[in-house]
């Protein structure tokens, strides 16, 4: 699947597209099919995403995974300090970047 | 240390002010992103993995404890209670909030701080010597040198859009901790005929093309310092390649067209520029010299220690080296903890540094391009109670250039340019040579992790290097060999094919073990790897 | 919004057709030559005195060579109009005038207040340059 994602302008926040709006959470992302672009171009129009791109991603049973580390860190946070990561009480949620 | 006069402080007043409009036209919609990036960049914001990160500059790594004491302030009320100190002596936050920069470069502006030109096409903040001042070898202090320049580059109208970034280091002494020739220009201060002034290496860099800068000009007077760098500037400005960007540092230029023609194009506009009244007179930089003047050390001081206290006989034996006055010393507090992040330090350690510096150390301190602090002038009596204080903190590790004093990297841990981790990479060596004694026994080590090309880990710089790349989406480790940012500068070798995560750390382990079996009395790693070429190391590590 | 700003006296653009510098020598009867960033502003150095105008391209703002085509021109002693066209901001307006340029036909018009806050913003200069106000160090040192 192809998903959305991007920067809060304001904020800097890592950001997906739900289908509605935009989430911190990956697994809210939905395919975007080839309207990426599109809504990309829009929405940043309004200012409510900055730099956004498609990235490609697989959606299963345990949510949604980019199929790029990069992404991976992106959508979790930094797996050094797992403490800032959208994962705080999770030791072994850097696992699932790699 | 330097103060801001009033010409200074307008300066960096209006840079608030107007990137504080610059900000609002972002955010209401004038700008777009194409338009306020290199705007936001030349103040030294990026839109980095996470969030937007912040480089503050801090001018050839020198600091006063007051404003050590705002890079807290700022971790803990705009950032996540913690700041990264780099191989450029600055400190970058990483979770920046673009309608907080403005008033984030505000504070800074109020303790005479600024991240002017921290990154853009420019001339970024000029590197120096973390010893500056307290060694006894260095000919000069090159810091007055150093902050004229640091004038000289801000806002140049001229050299603001150049083909690449550009980076000036500048030390004065034989011992070179600065990586000086690594740099798009390295100075030395040298003497000539009584004379100081300085000597001129242009073209170096890491990045993804290496290379050891030439020298292009033996000696310049400081009365016409300023001349002969515009002179190299306004060369590379106009024949510095724009066509590619991997290829558009001016050590691209110097090697293409050859040392000598590049000298010689430099030595033809130089004379021109002499003419035209550029240079500020010598009073001006013997006024900033007055801001460097020598604190006021005690006199009759004892140079006994007592190491009594074994853990501090090792922390003194590691982490002090020799300063100029008697009965002073210079403290390296290592930020490298075993298993800790190479140059993050929390606010409350940002806070205790600053402190221990305002009462131990004349109210200032520096950071290194190693990700250390130092505190440059601490009395030898002192060193005990300032040793216990760094220890309740986690900031006493013993460990200056051994294995595990690491440069590393943010990586792909915060960095959106990177390829692999590094700080896991550096965490996972630091633990496996975790024991003091082996790395005392290895002896002098840099080893050096970037996650990815462009080098900001100085990997080509390490005596081991490792270089991240992405090998079809998994994180992959090449391993360099001989590498050196000190006098006896040298690059790297690449072994040959890259390991895993887990791989990197057993491959750094056989070649400690290669230099071990072949070292002679005296020999440190780099030695002895010159010494005994690849081939045993290739060896080991492919068998 | 503005098309055109001038520092000089007058301010009104001259409408005067540019060359290209290649061109300039062999038409005796150009005044106006158009330098763009990969051209060398020295070769127009022998013919200054028939020049009245210079337009210096930017192409992209980031590509910087038009800065150091400006001051080379001054330097040289060259007083006509200097002008900064193309892809030129107010946030890039302060650096040109420091470099020698006069008048500035940007691509897309400029708000005429932004235009006042870019030349006004800056207090000091650190550099001796092209525009007349003394550097910092020089005002100093009295």
């Amino acid at each position: 699947m192809n998903i959305l994602t991007g920067n809060d302008l304001a904020t800097g926040d890592v950001i997906w597209w739900t289908g509605e709006g935009w989430s911190i959470h990956v697994d809210d992302a939905v395919d975007v099919g080839d309207k990426g672009a599109e809504i990309a171009q829009a929405e940043t129009a309004a200012r409510r995403v900055n730099e956004a791109y498609v990235v490609d991603a697989e959606k299963d049973e345990n949510g949604v995974r980019p199929a790029h580390i990069k992404e991976r860190i992106r959508a979790l946070g930094p797996t050094v300090r797992l403490d800032l990561s959208l994962k705080p009480a999770d030791p072994t949620a850097g696992n699932w970047v790699i | 240390m330097y103060q801001y006069d009033k010409y200074d402080q307008a300066m960096v007043d209006a840079r608030v002010a107007e990137f504080r409009d610059q900000t609002e036209r972002r955010l209401s919609g004038q700008l777009s992103e194409a338009q306020f990036r290199p705007l936001r960049l030349m103040n030294g914001l990026y839109l980095q993995l996470h969030a937007y990160m912040l480089r503050v500059a801090v001018p050839y790594g020198t600091l006063s404890s007051k404003q050590m004491k705002m890079l807290a302030h700022i971790a803990r009320k705009y950032d996540r209670d913690y700041g990264h100190f780099t191989t450029r002596q600055n400190i970058q936050y990483n979770w920046i909030k673009l309608a907080d920069a403005p008033d984030i470069l505000a504070d800074l502006a109020s303790v005479e701080m600024h991240a002017i030109q921290t990154s853009g096409n420019c001339i970024r903040n000029i590197s120096s010597d973390q010893y500056a001042g307290a060694s006894a070898e260095e000919i000069a202090d090159p810091r007055p040198l150093s902050e004229l320049l640091r004038q000289w580059s801000s806002f140049h109208p001229e050299f603001t859009y150049l083909p690449r970034k550009f980076k000036i280091a500048v030390i004065a002494s034989a011992t070179d901790r600065a990586a000086m020739r690594l740099h798009d220009i390295g100075i030395e201060l040298v003497k000539k005929d009584g004379e100081i002034g300085a000597r001129v290496f242009v073209g170096g860099g890491m990045g993804r093309t290496p290379m050891i800068a030439p020298e292009i000009r033996d000696f310049v007077p400081f009365s016409e310092v300023v001349s002969y760098l515009e002179a190299c500037l306004r060369v590379y400005n106009r024949y510095g390649r724009r066509d590619n960007k991997y290829k558009a540092r001016i050590k691209i230029l110097v090697h293409e067209m050859g040392a000598d023609e590049y000298r010689r194009q430099v030595e033809e506009e130089f004379a021109h520029m002499k003419t035209l009244g550029l240079d500020p007179p010598v009073a001006e930089l013997e006024r900033i010299a007055e801001h460097f003047a020598p604190p006021p050390y005690e006199t009759g001081l004892s140079d006994e220690i007592d190491l009594s206290d074994r853990d501090f006989a090792a922390w003194v034996g590691s982490q002090v080296a020799a300063h100029k006055a008697p009965g002073y010393a210079i403290v390296n507090i290592s930020l490298k903890p075993i298993g800790g992040i190479p140059g993050d330090a929390s606010s409350a350690q940002i806070d205790l540094i600053a402190d221990l510096a305002a009462k131990y150390s004349f109210d200032e301190l520096r950071v290194t391009h190693a990700q250390n602090i130092v505190l440059a002038h601490v009395k030898k009596a002192d060193l005990y109670a300032l040793w216990k204080a760094l220890e309740e903190a986690d900031l006493g590790t013993a460990n200056l250039d051994l294995i595990s004093d690491i440069i590393a990297c943010p990586g792909l841990d915060y960095c959106s340019l990177a390829n692999a981790r590094s700080i896991p990479v550096a965490q996972k060596i630091a633990q496996r040579f975790a024991d003091i004694d082996r790395q005392k026994e290895l002896g002098e080590l840099k080893l050096k992790i970037s996650g990815c090309i462009n080098a900001c880990g100085h990997h080509h710089a390490g005596n081991i290097g490792i270089l991240g790349v992405d090998r079809k989406g998994v994180e992959n480790y090449q391993l360099l060999l001989g590498g050196s940012g000190a006098e006896d500068v040298s690059l790297g070798q690449i072994t040959g094919p890259g390991f895993d995560e887990n791989g990197i750390v057993d491959a750094v382990e056989k070649a400690t073990n290669v230099y071990l079996a072949n070292r002679t009395e005296g020999e440190r790693f780099v030695d002895t790897f010159r010494r005994i070429g690849m081939a045993p190391f290739k060896e080991a590590l492919y068998a | 919004m503005l098309e055109f700003y001038s520092l000089r006296d007058g301010g009104d653009a001259a409408e005067l057709p540019a060359v290209t510098l290649e061109s300039f020598a062999g038409q005796s009867n150009a005044t106006a030559v158009r330098i763009e960033p990969g051209e060398d502003a020295r070769e127009l150095l022998p013919f200054l005195d028939r020049v009245a105008l210079v337009e210096v391209n930017f192409p992209v703002f980031g590509d910087g060579r038009g800065y150091s085509a400006a001051r080379i021109l001054r330097e040289a002693g060259y007083a006509g109009e200097l002008r900064a066209v193309g892809d030129v901001a107010v946030d890039q307006l302060s650096h040109m005038m420091r470099c020698g340029f006069d008048s500035f036909a940007p691509d897309k018009p400029l708000d005429p207040k932004l235009i006042e806050e870019a030349f006004s913003r800056f207090p000091g200069r650190y550099q001796k340059t092209i525009d007349p106000r003394p550097a910092v160090w020089a005002q100093r040192h009295g």
